[in-house]
C-alpha cells in the first residue's frame, strides 16, 4: 500500500520522507533535553519569553537545531566532493574546539605548559613508540614465518607467544615485566619495560596481521619461485612479502596508531611520557582539563601524521596493482 | 628412439616412482626414461597425475619411493642436489605465476641475478634476447597485469629460459588462456622445440604433440597406461582407456 503510494507519488513521498526525518531529529534533540539557553545568547531579546515557556522553548530550540542541521546539509551538497570533505572537517573541528571552549580553560596555562609537554612528554612518546614499532615488525615478521613453519616446536613456540601476549592486558604486561623481572635477578627501568610491554604485545597482533599477508599470495608465486631456484628465504624476501605488504601495510598501519596511543600506558612506571606530563602538570594548578584536551590533541596530531605516512606506503607497495 | 635410450644416455631416468596424498595413489609405478633433446607429451584424463609426475622432475613434489635422476643428480632430501636440478630444469605454469609485483623485465633478471650471482647488466641482456625470442621485447617495462594471458605465458617462458635450462617442464600451459592466444604460446614452443630443447609437456593440444613430440605418454590414475610415437598413439591406440579418451577430445 504505502509501497504502491511511493511509487505513484514520488515527489510527495520524498517530501513526506525528509519531513519524517526532521521531526524524528527534532524529538531526538528534545528527548535528550538539549537547552535552548542559546537562543538567548544569541538573541538577548527572547530571553525572557524562553524562561516563560520551558517546555514550548525546548521544543523550538530542537526544530531550530534541526534545521540549521538540514540547510548546512543542503549547503554542503552543492559543493564538488573535495570541498564536501573539507567543509564537514571544518565543521566537525569548529564545534569539537567550541566544546572545549565551552570548558573555560586558562589559555594562559596551555601555552606556559605546552612547551615542556611537546620537548619532554612528545619526544618520549615517539621515541617509545618508534623503538616499539620497530622491534614489533620485526618480531612479527619472525612470528608469521614461525607460525607458517612445518616445524612443530617453532609453531609450538610461535602460538603460545601469540596466545599469551594477546590474552593479557597490555597494562598488566607492563606491571609484570617491570615488577616481575626484578624478581628473577634482573632488574629493568621503566623505560625499556615499557618498550619490552609494548613490543611484545604488539609483536603477537602483528603476527597475525603479518601470517594473514603471507597466506594471501596464492601458492603459484612460492611455486614459480622455486621453480626458478630461488631459496625459501629469497623467495619470502624477494617474492612474497612485496606482495604481502599490499595486505600487510593497512592493518598494520591502524596498529601502529593504536600503538602510540596505548604508549600512554606506560605512564603507569613513571615515565615522563606525554600521558605521565598531562596528569601531572596541571596537578600544581587544579588545571587538569587543561593539561588533558592539549595532550588529546597533541596525541590526534601525532595520528593523523602517521594517518599520512600510511597512504603514502600504501600508494607505494601498491603501485604495481594500476592498470 | 624410445626404446634406445638407458640409464647412462638418459637425461631424465624415473624409476619405480610412487607418491600419494593421503591414501590416495597419486603416482603407482612409474618408469620413465628421457633423453637428451626428447620431445615428449603426457596426456590423460584430469587427475592421472600427469602434472604430479612432472612436478616431482623439480622436486616441486616430493616421491616417495623410487628414483628420480635428472642430468645425472639423483633427487632427495639433499636441498643442494635439489638446486642443482632446478637450475637446470625451467617450469612454465598453467597460470603463468609471473611475480606481479615487478616489470617483465625484472621477472626475468631476477632468478639469474640471485641463484646464478649474475651482473645486473649481463642478466639484463639475457633477458632481452629472450624477451625478442618470444616477440614481446617492446613491453620489458610493463607489469604483468597490463598483458594479455597469451603474452604473459610467452614472457613465463622467457623468464624460464633465462635461467639456460637443459630442460623445459610444461604444465598445462595453454589451458588457462582464451582460444585466441592459444597459438601464440604454441609457436613459441615448437620454435623451442626446434632449437633442440628437452621438453616434457603436459597439454591436450593433439595437434602440438602431432607436430613436435617424439613420444606421448598417456596416464591414467597414476600409472603409464600406453605410450608410443603420435602418429601411431593417435591412428591406433593400443588401450581401450586411450581410445576412449582420444574419442572424448574435440580434436
Amino acid at each position: 500500500m504505502i509501497g504502491r503510494l511511493i511509487l505513484t507519488y514520488p515527489d510527495a513521498a520524498r517530501r513526506t520522507g525528509v519531513f519524517v526525518i526532521l521531526a524524528l531529529i527534532t524529538l531526538a534533540i528534545y528527548g535528550l533535553g538539549v537547552s535552548p539557553a542559546w537562543i538567548g545568547r544569541v538573541l538577548p531579546t527572547a530571553s525572557d519569553w524562553l524562561a516563560a515557556n520551558p517546555a514550548l522553548a525546548r521544543l523550538i530550540g530542537a526544530m531550530m537545531i534541526a534545521s540549521i542541521a538540514a540547510v548546512n546539509w543542503k549547503a554542503l551538497r552543492q559543493l564538488p566532493r573535495s570541498f564536501q570533505v573539507v567543509g564537514v572537517w571544518i565543521e566537525l573541528f569548529v564545534l569539537l574546539m567550541l566544546f572545549f571552549y565551552s570548558f573555560d580553560l586558562s589559555f594562559a596555562f596551555i601555552a606556559k605548559k605546552v612547551g615542556f609537554l611537546i620537548s619532554q612528554g612528545v619526544v618520549t612518546t615517539l621515541y617509545i613508540s618508534v623503538i616499539s614499532i620497530a622491534v614489533a615488525t620485526v618480531i612479527a615478521l619472525v612470528g608469521a614465518i614461525a607460525k607458517l613453519s612445518k616445524n612443530g616446536v617453532i609453531y609450538g613456540l610461535a602460538t603460545f607467544y601469540t596466545s599469551l601476549f594477546r590474552g593479557l592486558p597490555l597494562l598488566m604486561q607492563i606491571y609484570i615485566i617491570y615488577l616481575g623481572l626484578p624478581q628473577v635477578g634482573y632488574v629493568i627501568s621503566a623505560v625499556p619495560a615499557g618498550i619490552l610491554a609494548l613490543s611484545l604485545c604488539y609483536g603477537a597482533y602483528m603476527t597475525e596481521i603479518f601470517r594473514a599477508g603471507i597466506e594471501s599470495i596464492p601458492r603459484g608465486q612460492t611455486e614459480g619461485a622455486t621453480a626458478l631456484g630461488l631459496s625459501p628465504s629469497q623467495t619470502m624476501g624477494l617474492v612474497i612479502l612485496p606482495q604481502a605488504m599490499r595486505v600487510i601495510i593497512p592493518p598494520t598501519g591502524n596498529q601502529f596508531i593504536a600503538m602510540l596511543k596505548d604508549s600512554s600506558l606506560v605512564s603507569v612506571v613513571g615515565v615522563w611520557e606525554l600521558m605521565y606530563l598531562a596528569r601531572t602538570q596541571g596537578q600544581t594548578e587544579f588545571r587538569h582539563i587543561e593539561m588533558l584536551i592539549t595532550a588529546s590533541m597533541i596525541y590526534w596530531i601525532l595520528s593523523v601524521g602517521l594517518e599520512f605516512l600510511q597512504s603514502r606506503i600504501e600508494a607505494r607497495f601498491g603501485r604495481f596493482n594500476v592498470r | 628412439m624410445p626404446t634406445s635410450i638407458d640409464m647412462a644416455t638418459s637425461e631424465i631416468a624415473l624409476r619405480g616412482v610412487h607418491k600419494w596424498y593421503g591414501r590416495y595413489h597419486a603416482l603407482d609405478d612409474i618408469n620413465l626414461l628421457i633423453a637428451p633433446r626428447e620431445k615428449v607429451v603426457i596426456c590423460g584424463p584430469s587427475g592421472s597425475g600427469k602434472s604430479t609426475l612432472i612436478r616431482c622432475i623439480n622436486r616441486l613434489e616430493a616421491h616417495e619411493q623410487g628414483d628420480i635422476t635428472v642430468g645425472g643428480v639423483e633427487l632427495g632430501e639433499d636441498d643442494r642436489k635439489v638446486d642443482a636440478v632446478r637450475r637446470e630444469v625451467g617450469m612454465v605454469f598453467q597460470q603463468f605465476n609471473l611475480f606481479p609485483h615487478l616489470t617483465i623485465l625484472e621477472n626475468c633478471i631476477l632468478a639469474p641475478m640471485w641463484v646464478k650471482k649474475m651482473p645486473r647488466k649481463q642478466a639484463i641482456e639475457i633477458a632481452m634476447h629472450y624477451l625478442g625470442r618470444v616477440r614481446i621485447p617492446e613491453q620489458a617495462n610493463k607489469y604483468p597485469g597490463q598483458l594479455s594471458g597469451g603474452q604473459q605465458q610467452r614472457v613465463a617462458i622467457a623468464r624460464a629460459l633465462c635461467m639456460n635450462p637443459k630442460v623445459m617442464l610444461f604444465d598445462e600451459p595453454t589451458s588457462a588462456l582464451d582460444p585466441e592466444m592459444v597459438k601464440e604460446v604454441l609457436d613459441t614452443m615448437v620454435a623451442l622445440a626446434n632449437d633442440g630443447m628437452t621438453m616434457i609437456c603436459v597439454t591436450h593440444e593433439m595437434g602440438f604433440a602431432r607436430q613436435v613430440a617424439d613420444r606421448v605418454i598417456f596416464m591414467d590414475r597414476g600409472r603409464i597406461v600406453e605410450e608410443g610415437e603420435p602418429e601411431e598413439f593417435f591412428a591406433r591406440p593400443k588401450t581401450e582407456r586411450a581410445s576412449l579418451f582420444l574419442s572424448q577430445l574435440l580434436h
